[in-house]
């Protein structure tokens, strides 16, 4: 099989040689500093050309890239003297999705995060990032305690969807995450959801409704996976990429959409290539926003994101005029 | 979303519709039987009592009392925003399902009396495109709600649908929040909201409006989940329980408040009605 990262050969070559010209310096002493410098300009160019011109297809995969940062990752760089909080009181600790509170700029947060696993181990025990219903059950509880202690939420989306298993449907997945997008719809305080990977549908909405809804700029949201779409569509899974392209779950056309506030620059090479760096440009972002939100009273708070998901939707009344919700 | 069926209702090769001609042959007791009989007892078996599945105004005139409907928003229709091709384009797609129909999207929704109680009543139409929920569905919902907020009204929605509709890509996933937001404000104002899931009622409706009811009634032998089975199976690689996925298995489950048969729909609506409703 190909490698799913080819697009990015162009950036690795340029990498090697810089690394090449480096041991030659430190091993020979000569002087590489100038040829070193000026491939390290080619390479953020050859960067800033490729990335424009990702297709959505490619987004998708570095949303799914293995070193892609995760939750734990944001927990890490962006968040101080982190509290991790576990359990959903009624039947499990999920750990698909992390939860505890942090100080983001010294303002004291409830960090609510998906979490697929780094290495084997913490995949299998994170099951890829699917929740089960008690993660979603888990995440509304901690949300609860945010509301009755005025804490700003967090909500970092990272799922490919919620589990498909016979003892996800026994515990009610759809009625768990049901309960949590009416409940994250009036919960009386601040929320920003940020999708920092994968946004995949009903598993992502489960901890996606808030006051403003950020995407970082290699990652997705859709009502269903590409491949998922290629299968019903045309049969064929393999034609994931024009799915993905059909579907419009960038985060630039979901912003012309108006779906999402802000699409979230990563740097270059993408959030893979540099985690803390990635961290910090969130962290500003989420500053940003929340200081706009916690200048609102509670009611208008709660009125504006009513009006926000009011507003989603495209239909014809009378006459053939289209029009957007009220 | 439910793939195989609703590829099964597209190809008019529904076995749980009531196919054309003077006999049908039930798909649960495997009877042939008389289809004005069937017909005349709500679409069920005159043998084993197998639901079939109904149309959206069948089932308005088998809840809603003689002369008192009144349908809302009823002109709304699809729009393109994703300029959406796969073959064809959506707007032909929902043309043709119009055209199929004889309605303008997914769900009918209005106002009437249900043995004498003024509700407001929405009905998935799961002839059209497997009852999915696009801006249509959302935005009808979601103004049948406030509508009955605001005159403090319960709100009766019967749900037949296999999930968010994905011509319409993020934008059908946001209507799971749009209706659930209505739903919430509606509760706020201790307003009543029964949710009724028919045959099947799946993924984005089912992880939405259908999940919130104060009370949830399910038709027997309903297929209700979140993921196809389909999915499940490939996913986990083992055989599904016996009745995985039905109004029972999620009644054992502690899921749904109780199951009633269509013949006893309208007055266990209305018993249900007459104790968590004060106008």
């Amino acid at each position: 099989m190909s490698n799913p990262f080819d697009f990015l050969e162009p950036l690795v070559k340029l990498e090697e040689k810089i690394t090449e010209l480096e041991t030659l310096a430190s091993s020979t002493g000569v002087d590489t500093t100038r040829e070193v410098g000026s491939l390290r300009e080619t390479w953020a160019g050859e960067s800033r050309r490729l990335f424009a011109g990702l297709t959505p297809w490619q987004r998708v995969m570095l949303a799914r890239h293995p070193l892609r940062p995760q939750s734990s990752d944001y927990v890490d760089h962006m968040l101080d003297d982190f509290v991790p909080l576990a359990g959903d009181r009624r039947f499990g600790d999920d750990e698909a999705i992390i939860t505890g509170m942090g100080r983001l700029g010294g303002i004291p947060v409830m960090l609510v995060g998906q979490q697929k696993g780094k290495d084997v181990h913490e995949r299998k025990r994170c099951n890829f990032g699917m929740p089960h219903p008690e993660g979603y059950r888990k995440a509304m509880a901690k949300m609860r305690v945010a509301e009755k202690f005025n804490l700003p939420v967090i909500a970092l989306v990272n799922t490919p969807g919620a589990f498909p298993g016979v003892e996800a449907e026994e515990r009610g997945q759809s009625i768990a995450i049901a309960e949590n997008i009416r409940d994250m719809s009036n919960l009386r305080t601040p929320i920003i959801v940020v999708v920092i990977g994968e946004g995949g549908s009903g598993g992502a909405l489960g901890i996606g409704v808030g006051d403003r809804i950020l995407m970082l700029q290699n990652s997705y949201f859709s009502v269903i996976s590409p491949e998922g779409c290629a299968a019903i569509l045309w049969k064929d899974g393999s034609k994931r990429d024009l799915a993905a392209e059909r579907l419009k779950l960038t985060a630039g056309e979901l912003a012309r959409f108006g779906i999402v506030d802000e699409a979230v620059e990563e740097p270059a090479g993408g959030a893979h290539r540099q985690p803390a760096v990635m961290a910090g440009l969130l962290k500003d972002a989420l500053l940003k926003h929340l200081r706009e939100l916690q200048a609102l009273t509670m009611d208008e708070l709660l009125e504006r994101r009513y009006r926000k998901y009011r507003a989603i939707g495209q239909f014809i009344e009378s006459a053939g005029a289209a029009t957007a919700a009220r | 979303m439910v793939l195989d069926r609703l590829r099964r209702a597209n190809t008019g090769r529904d076995p749980k519709k009531i196919p054309d001609g003077l006999w049908v042959k039930c798909p649960s007791c495997a009877k042939t039987v008389f289809k004005r009989l069937v017909e005349e007892r709500l679409d069920t078996c005159p043998e084993c009592n197998h639901h079939f599945r109904m149309s959206a105004r069948k089932r308005i005139a088998a809840l809603i009392d003689d002369g008192t409907w009144q349908e809302w928003d009823a002109d709304m229709s699809s729009a393109d925003p994703l300029g959406f091709v796969d073959g064809k384009g959506y707007p032909e797609r929902i043309a043709q399902q119009q055209a199929k129909t004889g309605l303008k999207d997914a769900v009918i929704c209005g106002g009437g009396k249900l043995a004498g109680h003024s509700i407001g009543l929405g009905v998935s139409a799961f002839d059209f495109n497997g009852g999915s929920m696009g801006s249509v569905v959302g935005e009808k919902l979601t103004r049948l709600v406030e509508r009955c907020t605001a005159a403090r009204m319960p709100v009766i929605i019967v749900s037949a649908s296999g999930g968010a509709r994905m011509q319409e890509g993020l934008i059908s996933l946001m209507q799971m929040a749009k209706t659930s937001a209505a739903l919430a404000r509606h509760a706020e104002k201790r307003q009543l909201f029964i949710s009724v899931l028919t045959d099947p009622t799946m993924a984005g409706v089912m992880a939405s409006y259908a999940s919130l009811g104060d009370v949830i009634v399910a038709e027997p032998k309903a297929m209700i989940g979140f993921t196809g089975a389909r999915v499940i199976q490939e996913t986990i690689k083992q055989e599904l329980p016996e009745g995985f996925q039905t109004s029972e298995f999620l009644h054992k489950y502690g899921q749904i408040d109780l199951i009633a048969t269509r013949q006893e729909m309208k007055a266990e609506l209305a018993r249900i009605v007459s104790y968590l409703h004060h106008a």
